[in-house]
């Protein structure tokens, strides 16, 4: 990697994250959604990888599967409430999930 | 020259199956996009020489993860109640996507403002298990370690109770 430098490791991170973040704003599938943030986070941990190397130094490694053990959980925890919203509503659009509306 | 070459043809190919997973109608091929993306970025963390985290990344998330993703996906049976989308060009798209530039455009030009040099060699040994190993269980990231393993206990106990019918 001597020769490609932290930039394009960033770029594609960041592309990454924007990819997620789209995916969160315009999807109407709530699976999709929980997909789009996993991207964000791999994202991140793109980011985490790149500047552990960057630097020389392996702390960057850690957050990375910290990061991942977070994600563990958060895809947990979103599809059991995913299997409850669908046997109230039996449906994954987000736009049917208004019950906290005013 | 030929590490370059590998580097901008998995990050091409990484960014263009995340861009599969958030275009596809059907979840299932999303979610097999995802793998894809998932594969490929443990390769680029190979090349980052990242390689216990490359591994993790194949286990964690192209094993654990999507496997409950595709279950779920299975387990709706989603056939005939698929909202209709993408191409979803309503006021609610366009804002997200307006809002998404707008994000990825703060990032860009904050990444185009460090002044970085570029990267060196590292130590043959960088990043394997026994580094990683070293640091987590071995000074600064124990606690924080202890609390995701508490975190993980947590997130299980409360998908179980929270799909689970009667209690």
């Amino acid at each position: 990697m001597d020769q490609v430098g932290l930039y394009p490791v960033l770029f594609t991170s960041a592309l990454l994250f924007g990819l997620g973040v789209t995916g969160v704003l315009t999807r109407r599938n709530v699976l999709i959604v929980l997909m789009s943030i996993e991207l964000m986070l791999n994202g991140v941990n793109l980011a985490f990888v790149g500047f552990a190397r960057h630097l020389g130094q392996v702390d960057g490694h850690a957050f990375a599967i910290f990061v991942m053990a977070v994600a563990a959980a958060e895809a947990a925890v979103g599809l059991a409430l995913v299997l409850l919203l669908f046997r109230h509503k039996t449906s994954v659009d987000l736009e049917t999930f208004d019950l906290l509306r005013g | 020259m030929l590490q370059a070459v590998i580097f901008y043809l998995l990050a091409i190919a990484t960014v263009l199956s995340g861009l599969a997973v958030i275009t596809r109608r059907n979840p299932i091929a999303s979610a097999v996009s995802l793998v894809v993306t998932f594969f490929f970025l443990a390769a680029l963390y190979v090349m980052l020489g990242a390689h216990f985290v490359a591994v993790t990344q194949v286990l964690v998330y192209a094993g654990a993860v999507m496997v409950l993703f595709v279950f779920v996906i299975m387990l709706l049976n989603l056939r005939g109640t698929d909202p209709r989308e993408l191409p979803d060009l309503a006021p609610r798209g366009l804002v997200g996507l307006a809002v998404a530039g707008f994000i990825g455009m703060g990032l860009v030009v904050s990444i185009d403002a460090l002044r970085l040099v570029d990267m060196g060699p590292v130590a043959d040994d960088f990043g394997t298990i026994q580094q990683v190993g070293t640091i987590i269980f071995d000074g600064t990231y124990l606690l924080p370690f202890e609390v995701a393993s508490a975190l993980l206990t947590v997130a299980m106990v409360g998908a179980v109770v929270l799909a689970k019918r009667e209690i």
